[in-house]
């Protein structure tokens, strides 16, 4: 070989431009860019502006997160959601962990019937299901009617509509699916053979339970968990309709502000509040390493 | 012959299985509740139970608003979903096939519209469509839900192209398929079943979404905020019998994708 | 030399090398590999896993672009050409069979992208799946098939359009052992009715030694020797071939004496004891250089009669396998391992092994040591 082929022969190919890389993603990235994340990076910048009789100042300052700090009532307000918000997420996990292992371990033939019975609230209108409760609830309601025919109460009762039982109840109910799911795919997952070593081992039901699988079905319950978390923390219309007058969440005040307080900059805030709690719950489950679920 | 001796039978999960009793109960009874008080007798929904009538239906199907509301939440979620399952297989192949910079990133970026409450994506859209001057319209309630339904569509597509065994596509290419016809005779059938997933779960979604469509709609209302003014005002067991036929129709809907799934299962 | 080489082989690698980065910097899986596949011939790239075989194979088939070098097939430059533009078909490890299309339709797959008339694709694909032996499987689906079955598709379906060079990647490794020797038989006959270059890659010796007209072994992205089985075999290029090849005694010492022009012979002093070998492909050793001799176990004898090198042992292991014995001896040199037809002696026998010079191989460097017999 002489130099000049040497030289050729050493000359490294490069891949060429790839063409298919960004015809898939620039049509997606772009969009969400233009109407998402541009969208929310105004919304921080509105949360640094304030409202001065009626008019938006666009100039930076922390006024609308100082009054958030200051006013007692908001301050309440965010407390309750965040308890509510846990409250539900933990009972939905409760409820979630024997019913999906019950489904996959359990359901024989009928596991994807039954999975489809989890998922059949969904199919009807999210509103509707929200009322139902009203009408479960009710001073007229299903419960008041058949305690009373039962004789267990001689007047219906007040006690069980309009208040954070309620709401809490409503939210249990409307976003357990949302639970469900993840945590029966989590269980899907799970090597029947790991189950039977540690029986194999000498484990006891209850020990394999906490020891094995609930280690390894915890990113599906993680992801389930950001899932309630994040709907419940947003949400304003179960409060409205089930909730009494000190019920509100942090997502009905922003709805007001928005809308008939019409103060934007402070509802902004509001939301911006909303995405921190969120983003740190959703760290913590990314810690844990459960993104793949979600 | 000696006595017909029992099987031995496997110990049962009792305990457990009355749990799951209780559960589903749980899950179904409010939509139990709905159905049956779409058939009372009664001017309010609410009991007590007057005796069962169809007059809530007939008055549903003589509903104009419920019509128009009913017809506008098609558009926008037909439209919807053939904007999110579009860029959502587009995302999902760039992930699937590109190492890219920013990777992890995009695909978490590309989740937080469903991993942050629908209340943010409304307000954050409703200050930036006013900023630019832009009225809403049943055009902005689109474009919000193409937001949400791109990450639920996203999701199973990715997930099944990621199980897309790759030699076969490499055969394809080998016994002189072209770009083309290796995507549509060899990629698609494989992943297609996930794309149906994937739309139909954005169309559902968008079908009956609230939050977003609450602070993105003009005057013209989908059928959700039909039902939610409705709710708020004259409140007839009518309500209960459109969400009973929402029900009726999402479930045949969703029994016809099951049936095409499984026949793509057999293949 | 070069231009000849390129334009008459069915496949001619100059220098390729395939490069990927990684953290911890570029990994070569392929070093600047030359090769020259004949036409008609069934040439096997030999190799553990990670020693670039594989690779190799998907720089001819086009799934890889190499960095630096050609690929060269029926003498065009095809280096960077895609799969589909290339006149080879694979055979995949795992026969990568489309599993929403039937067999028929799988083995048509060719014709069909390549827009031939329906009506003359049906004889071509009766005579494809006959020639597999499996006319009567056009209806079925993938997941209806055995393995044996599957594997049979995928020879049919990249033979259909009459490729001029057939890439095999480890086909047989998905099969159970009791067919794997039947089928082995069966893609031998293939290729000698069909007459088309097979290049085909494996980490199984036996099976490359078997079936292979030449045989390129690969190690750590770069070949180490190609060659006919026989002479891979006996005549191994480094220690690496003769230790990735069959089984062999490996003793060390240093060179005391060289001499002879023609086939060289050379002594080594090994424990104190003289051994002759011979140095077919090396230059001779310097004396006081270290080297290492390499004597397959059935190539020692037993029996009392002369030979060049003689050392006495004893029997201190005994294994009975069938047609043969192999016995472990302990000797001044060394554990031996000596192979042998019908005769079984006892542990603890005394025995003279003896072996000629010529098939005493030298090596240069050291054996690793946890190859030698135990």
């Amino acid at each position: 070989m002489n130099t000049e082929t040497m030289s050729v022969a050493r000359m490294r190919r490069r891949p060429g431009l790839q063409l298919g890389l960004y015809g898939t993603l620039l049509p997606p990235l772009v969009w969400m860019t233009l109407l998402y994340f541009v969208p929310i990076a105004l919304l921080l910048i509105y949360s640094f502006w304030r409202l001065e009789s009626f008019e938006i100042v666009q100039t930076f300052s922390l006024d609308n997160f100082k009054t958030i700090a200051s006013n007692a009532a908001y301050r309440r307000v965010l407390v309750r959601t965040v308890a509510i918000a846990l409250g539900v997420t933990v009972i939905d996990a409760a409820i979630a962990l024997p019913l999906g292992y019950f489904i996959t371990r359990h359901g024989g033939r009928y596991r994807q019937l039954l999975t489809l019975l989890v998922i059949l609230p969904l199919w009807s209108s999210y509103l509707v299901r929200v009322f139902a409760w009203k009408i479960i609830l009710g001073y007229n309601g299903v419960i008041n009617t058949v305690l009373l025919s039962l004789g267990i109460l001689t007047t219906p009762s007040q006690a069980f509509l309009y208040n954070s039982f309620a709401v809490t109840l409503t939210f249990v109910h409307v976003w357990l699916p949302f639970m469900i799911l993840p945590v029966i795919t989590a269980f899907e997952q799970l090597p029947t053979s790991l189950l039977e070593a540690s029986a194999d081992l000498n484990a006891r039901p209850w020990t394999t339970f906490r020891r094995i699988i609930l280690p390894l079905v915890m990113p599906g319950v993680l992801a389930g968990s950001i899932n309630v978390f994040a709907l419940t923390m947003g949400d304003f219309i179960t409060p409205s309709l089930v909730g009494g007058a000190s019920d509100i969440m942090l997502g009905n005040v922003i709805a007001s502000q928005f809308g008939v307080s019409y103060n934007w900059p402070l509802g902004a805030a509001f939301a911006l509040v909303v995405m921190a709690i969120v983003f740190s719950g959703l760290a913590i489950v990314l810690r844990r390493g459960a993104l793949e679920t979600l | 012959m000696t006595p017909a001796v029992r099987p031995r039978q496997p110990p049962r999960p009792w305990l457990l299985g009355s749990i799951a009793v209780l559960i589903y109960g749980f899950l179904n009874a409010p939509i139990a509740v709905l159905v049956i008080m779409s058939f009372n007798d009664s001017a309010i929904l609410s009991l007590p139970f007057r005796g069962v009538t169809l007059d809530w239906y007939w008055t549903t199907f003589g509903d104009t608003a419920i019509q128009a509301s009913l017809l506008n939440s098609l558009k926008v979620a037909a439209a919807a979903t053939l904007g999110a399952t579009t860029l959502g297989l587009l995302a999902a192949f760039a992930v699937y096939r590109y190492s890219f910079f920013g990777k992890t990133s995009f695909r978490i970026a590309l989740n937080l519209p469903i991993l942050l409450p629908g209340i943010v994506t409304g307000v954050a859209m409703l200050a930036y469509f006013s900023q630019l001057g832009l009225g809403l319209s049943l055009g902005t309630v689109m474009v919000g839900h193409v937001i949400f339904g791109l990450p639920v569509a996203f999701g199973p597509i990715l997930a099944r192209l990621s199980q897309f065994p790759r030699s076969l596509e490499e055969a394809a290419y080998d016994l002189g398929a072209r770009p083309g016809q290796v995507y549509r005779g060899v990629i698609f059938p494989y992943i297609r079943s996930a794309v149906i997933a994937g739309a139909l779960l954005a169309f559902t979604l968008s079908f009956d979404e609230v939050v977003v469509t609450l602070f993105l709609t003009g005057r013209e209302n989908t059928l959700p905020m039909e039902i939610w003014s409705r709710l708020r005002t004259d409140i007839t067991p009518e309500i209960a019998a459109v969400a009973t036929l929402v029900l009726a129709a999402s479930t045949l809907l969703v029994l016809m994708s099951q049936w095409i799934a499984h026949t793509d299962e057999v293949v | 030399m070069k231009e000849s080489l390129s334009q008459n082989s069915a496949i001619y690698l100059d220098a390729v090398t395939k490069v990927y980065p990684t953290a911890k910097g570029d990994f070569y899986a392929v070093r600047e590999v030359s090769l020259d596949v004949q036409p008609g011939e069934f040439y096997s790239l030999l190799g553990s896993s990670g020693s670039g075989k594989t690779t190799t194979l998907r720089l001819i088939g086009g799934f890889e672009i190499p960095e630096y070098g050609e690929v060269y097939i029926g003498g065009e430059v095809v280096t960077e050409s895609r799969p589909f533009q290339r006149n080879v078909h694979t055979v995949f490890q795992d026969y990568a069979l489309f599993p929403h299309l039937t067999v028929a339709e799988n083995v048509a797959y060719p014709l069909t992208v390549a827009g031939v008339n329906r009506s003359d694709i049906a004889p071509r694909l009766q005579e494809a799946l006959k020639l597999v032996q499996i006319p009567d499987l056009g209806d079925r689906r993938p997941s209806q098939l055995s393995g044996g079955q599957r594997q049979r598709v995928a020879l049919a379906r990249a033979l259909i359009n009459r490729p001029q060079v057939l890439l095999l990647d480890e086909p047989l490794s998905a099969l159970d052992a009791q067919i794997r020797e039947a089928v082995r038989q069966e893609l031998r006959q293939l290729q000698r009715q069909t007459g088309i270059t097979f290049v085909y890659v494996t980490h199984d010796q036996e099976e490359a030694l078997a079936l292979s007209d030449r045989i390129a072994v690969m190690h750590s992205g770069r070949v180490e020797q190609v060659g006919p089985p026989s002479e891979i075999y006996e005549n191994p290029a480094s220690l690496f071939v003769a230790q990735f090849i069959g089984q062999a005694n490996f003793l060390t010492g240093a060179v005391v004496a060289a001499a002879g022009a023609a086939t060289p012979t050379v002594t080594v002093a090994v424990n104190g004891r003289l051994i002759q070998a011979i140095a077919l492909n090396h230059d001779v050793p310097v004396v006081g250089a270290t080297a290492t001799l390499m004597i397959r176990p059935e190539r020692i004898s037993l029996s009392a009669s002369p030979a060049d090198n003689q050392v006495g042992g004893k029997i201190v292991d005994v294994t009975y396998i069938g047609q043969r014995v192999e016995s472990l001896i302990d000797t001044p040199v060394g554990l031996m391992k000596v192979v042998q037809l019908c005769r079984s002696p006892a542990i603890g026998e005394s025995v003279t092994l003896g072996w000629q010079r010529d098939r005493c191989i030298l090596l240069p460097g050291f054996a690793d040591p946890t190859l030698s017999p135990k």
